[in-house]
């Protein structure tokens, strides 16, 4: 019997496995889908927020607060990149001069870091930004994170203090006898005492399935352009002033030097709906309001992610009323990400009320080998110890056998193309994978010691070969 | 660290072609650099013929090509390193080389940029739906099919009518998948006229003009794709919308000069060609780099890579023993109906083929070249996107242009 249960390898569930397992606690992470972070976890804008936006007094509000402030330390333990890059928020009319300041009495009452700026001064330090924009409130504490990284760490880390992970493996029915859940799955059946409810656009369907009929969660369908990573034009995230709709459309640097360009927001009926649509070309017109010269002709990439919305407006962080034990990390839409970290923390301290004694020993992961970061002679050393990583396999973003071998030879690691791309990133530049894709199959088969023509782009359905050549004939 | 004459990077028909030009103007110090286990470059996996009619006068097959220029130059001292990713290119002619042996450092008194090209992806068109398996670039999937011997695919449809994409259109059909049709979003093919006779018509393939593909559906493996005929304006037309059912979608919608390298060094690079912009010596903004093939401009045919490279080589060594570097004199601006020009700039010193492309088809109808006291009229019977148009300007004429020189198309 496990101690507890989580549905859903995204970056709450991720984090909130992460924090159990630095403690004596039996824990089994549970998602339906190939990877960790294959929901809203990896398709949203990337940004830590600083917190400046929330409504006063909800959920959303002080756990983006705490965790905007966790994120430096969280991704320095887990040795991956955060970057302080900083904010604009831009107003083009009077009107959203005023909306800018609720957001800068918010940054006051808040404790937030920020800096009021002329339209010009704004220019003078972002010159893509568009000439009406008039006033911007700059917040130098926002960050960005590779939220799937964030996830893929934690996870990771995890597994090597014995966390068991199980992905491809879907909830299909909870029960709760006595003192313990009882689940089941399309291959098995769990018993713990506790269950996290971290399912992201079906925790409502999850929750149900014990019956609690508290909130329903809609898909809210957010499309994005990726731009190279030549065409960094703008330094800090550009948001608009926000709406009822939201953050609005957003320009927002990468860790890796490109810029996303997006959201759109649209209520979508089907859980599974991330299709990019014809919507997306109207992203445009919106980005021409706070932006000028943006390079729409080095798209390389688009996609759509889900937003899990809650008709309760707010994350639901909690113990179910009615059901003991049942923990509710629900609703969680932006500032999700960078709320996740206090989440995380709130959840493992305040709701799972066990007290768990800490592990004496605690392993920590290994950094990744980023060839492209280090010195000439860094490279010299590194190649003489591995010969792996002299041997380049994405043309485009210069990533290296011995980096790709790497991640798919580390716990939660890599066991598809999709894997490998989200994990060390080859096929994220120019050509999209066009020359790397077949050598990385290759690289694939041969390390995990598996036929080729079972390897997958995501998951099982998605095998890249449909038999071979003349077999048919 | 070593130091050579020459260093070209790229070991395909280009590279080896530049190695010959610079070789037989004097230079023997010359090394090839190729990221692959040999030379041949994209050849290597275009295993259809077609190839070397204008150099051999004989079709060959890809890798029949790329053995033909390895044995012009494989008793020469020009040497080759395989294996081996040029990783950065410093001001001062310095080449950072990163291989399983280690990482090294040339230098270089010339360089040739013979990298190739690399295919348009189903991002850069913002392809919508879903992230479905099934979605490749044609060239990808000759290589896993040519190289590997696998197929992505056993119902295919084709956007785009680019010549990879034609070709792959055959080369799927006889290894027994259905290619059920090609669609072109432009109301003319982008392809070769070769290629739509003996690769869609001979194997009754349709070829939908002015269509494009809408949407993917299906996950996580493609079911269908939404085909749409388009506007003058290239819009799709709602009711014309049909879905058709495939496993496999294969994209040959453009492809684009590489040039990493370039880029880093802040070498100049011309948004139309998206390659380098060079001079009547095919030498790039920083002295002493040469670009050619498609690197420099997009080819439809590897023989005019091969002249253009061998030309580029013999430049190389032109400098590299008296220094020559031709002045920007003349600009040559690509007006109505010419895509782009290549060499961007000139000198006076010597007579100049220029390389280009026109937008649109025309039938008997005039390229005009006019700057200065020159305004001449070239009569062409026809002209089509697909095929690179030559044309070459005497010193003399030359002479007579002002500082720039617009080029058109008159009907």
């Amino acid at each position: 019997m496990e101690d507890v249960i989580i549905v859903g390898a995204g970056v709450t569930g991720c984090l909130i496995a992460h924090n159990l397992s630095k403690k004596e606690c039996k824990v089994t992470v549970i998602d339906k889908n190939p990877d960790v972070a294959n929901g809203a976890s990896g398709s949203n804008s990337a940004i830590v927020h600083s917190g400046h936006d929330p409504k006063s007094g909800t959920n959303k509000c002080k756990f983006n607060l705490l965790g905007n402030r966790m994120y430096p330390d969280l991704c320095k333990e887990l040795k991956i990149a955060y970057k302080e890059i900083g904010a604009f928020v831009v107003a083009t009319s009077p009107e959203e001069e005023k909306t800018l300041d609720g957001l800068i009495q918010n940054c006051i009452d808040r404790d937030v870091p920020y800096e009021v700026l002329t339209g010009e001064e704004a220019r003078s330090e972002e010159p893509n930004l568009s000439d009406d924009v008039t006033k911007a409130l700059s917040l130098p504490s926002t960050g960005i994170v590779t939220p799937w990284e964030v996830c893929i760490a934690a996870m990771e880390e995890a597994v090597d203090n014995g966390t068991t992970l199980k992905l491809n493996e879907e909830v299909k029915a909870i029960e709760k006898k006595d003192d313990r859940f009882i689940v089941t799955t399309d291959k098995g059946v769990y018993e713990s005492k506790y269950l996290v409810d971290a399912a992201g656009v079906y925790a409502d369907k999850i929750a149900g399935m014990v019956g609690i009929e508290k909130y329903h969660i809609t898909a809210r369908r957010g499309e994005y352009y990726i731009l190279d990573h030549k065409n960094q034009f703008v330094e800090k995230i550009i948001y608009p002033v926000p709406s009822d709709k939201g953050k609005g459309v957003l320009a927002v640097p990468t860790i890796h030097g490109n810029v996303l360009l997006g959201p759109n927001a649209e209520f979508v009926e089907d859980k599974e709906d991330n299709e990019t649509t014809a919507a997306l070309p109207g992203l445009r017109k919106d980005l021409g309001k706070t932006l000028k010269n943006i390079p729409f002709q080095h798209i390389i990439h688009t996609y759509a992610g889900l937003r899990p919305t809650g008709d309760t407006h707010d994350f639901v962080i909690e113990e179910d009323d009615k059901v003991k034990n049942f923990i509710h990390v629900s609703c969680i839409e932006s500032p999700g990400l960078a709320s996740s970290p206090a989440i995380a923390k709130y959840v493992c301290e305040e709701l799972i009320k066990e007290n768990y004694p800490l592990k004496k020993e605690y392993k920590r992961r290994k950094p990744h080998i980023i060839m492209n970061e280090l010195s000439d002679d860094e490279k010299a050393e590194m190649i003489k110890k591995d010969k792996d990583y002299g041997k380049i396999i994405c043309r485009c973003e210069r990533i290296s056998l011995g980096e790709i071998k790497d991640v798919i030879h580390r716990s939660c690691g890599a066991v598809s193309i999709n894997g490998v791309k989200k994990r060390c990133r080859p096929g994220m530049g120019t050509c999209q994978g066009g020359f790397c894709e077949p050598q990385i199959l290759e690289i694939l088969a041969s390390e995990l010691g598996v036929d080729r023509s079972t390897i997958c782009k995501n998951g099982p359905g998605s095998e890249i070969f449909v038999n071979p050549a003349k077999e048919d004939l | 660290m070593k130091n050579y004459d020459l260093v070209i990077i790229g070991g395909g028909a280009a590279g080896m072609s530049a190695a010959l030009g610079a070789y037989e103007k004097g230079i023997k110090d010359i090394l090839i650099i190729e990221r692959d286990v040999e030379y041949g470059g994209i050849l290597e996996q275009c295993i259809h013929n077609g190839f070397g009619l204008h150099t051999f006068n004989e079709e060959l097959s890809g890798p029949a090509y790329a053995q033909r220029c390895y044995e012009l130059i494989k008793d020469t001292t020009v040497e080759f390193l395989y294996e081996t990713v040029v990783t950065e290119i410093k001001d001062d002619m310095t080449l950072s080389l990163s291989s399983e042996k280690g990482y090294d450092h040339i230098k270089a008194k010339a360089i040739v940029m013979a990298t190739g090209c690399k295919e348009r992806s189903a991002g850069a068109i913002a392809l919508q739906g879903k992230r479905c398996q099934g979605v490749y670039t044609a060239g990808c999937a000759q290589k896993y099919l040519n190289m590997n011997g696998y197929m992505v695919g056993k119902k295919v449809f084709i956007l785009g009518s680019g010549d990879i994409g034609l070709i792959m259109a055959r080369r799927m059909s006889l290894e027994g998948a259905k290619v059920i049709g090609v669609a072109e979003l432009m109301p003319y093919s982008n392809g070769l006229a070769r290629n739509i006779k003996q690769c869609l018509e001979d194997f009754n393939i349709p070829l939908y003009l002015s269509h494009t593909v809408t949407a993917v559906h299906g996950t996580p493996r493609l079911k269908s794709i939404t085909l749409a005929e388009v506007d003058g304006n290239r819009q799709p037309i709602e009711s014309t919308k049909q879905e058709i059912e495939c496993d496999c979608l294969l994209l040959s919608i453009g492809l684009i000069p590489e040039n990493n390298l370039l880029e880093d060094l802040k070498v100049e690079l011309d948004p139309r060609t998206k390659g380098a912009v060079v001079n009547d010596q095919l030498m790039t903004s920083h002295e002493g780099i040469f670009a050619c093939g498609n690197a420099l401009h997009v080819h439809d045919l590897v023989d005019f890579v091969s002249m253009e490279a061998k030309k580029a080589g013999a430049n190389a060594a032109d400098y590299i023993l008296n220094k020559t570097v031709h002045k920007h004199e003349i600009k040559s601006i690509p007006a109505n109906g010419i895509g782009y020009m290549v060499p961007q700039y000139t000198s006076k010193d010597q007579d100049v083929e220029f390389a280009f492309r026109v937008r649109n088809i025309y039938k008997k109808a005039n390229i005009r070249v006019s700057g200065g006291e020159l305004d001449k009229k070239i009569y062409k019977l026809s002209l089509v996107p697909s095929e690179m148009v030559k044309v070459t300007l005497t010193k003399e004429e030359l002479l007579k242009a002002g500082d720039t020189l617009t080029w058109e198309v008159v009907e």
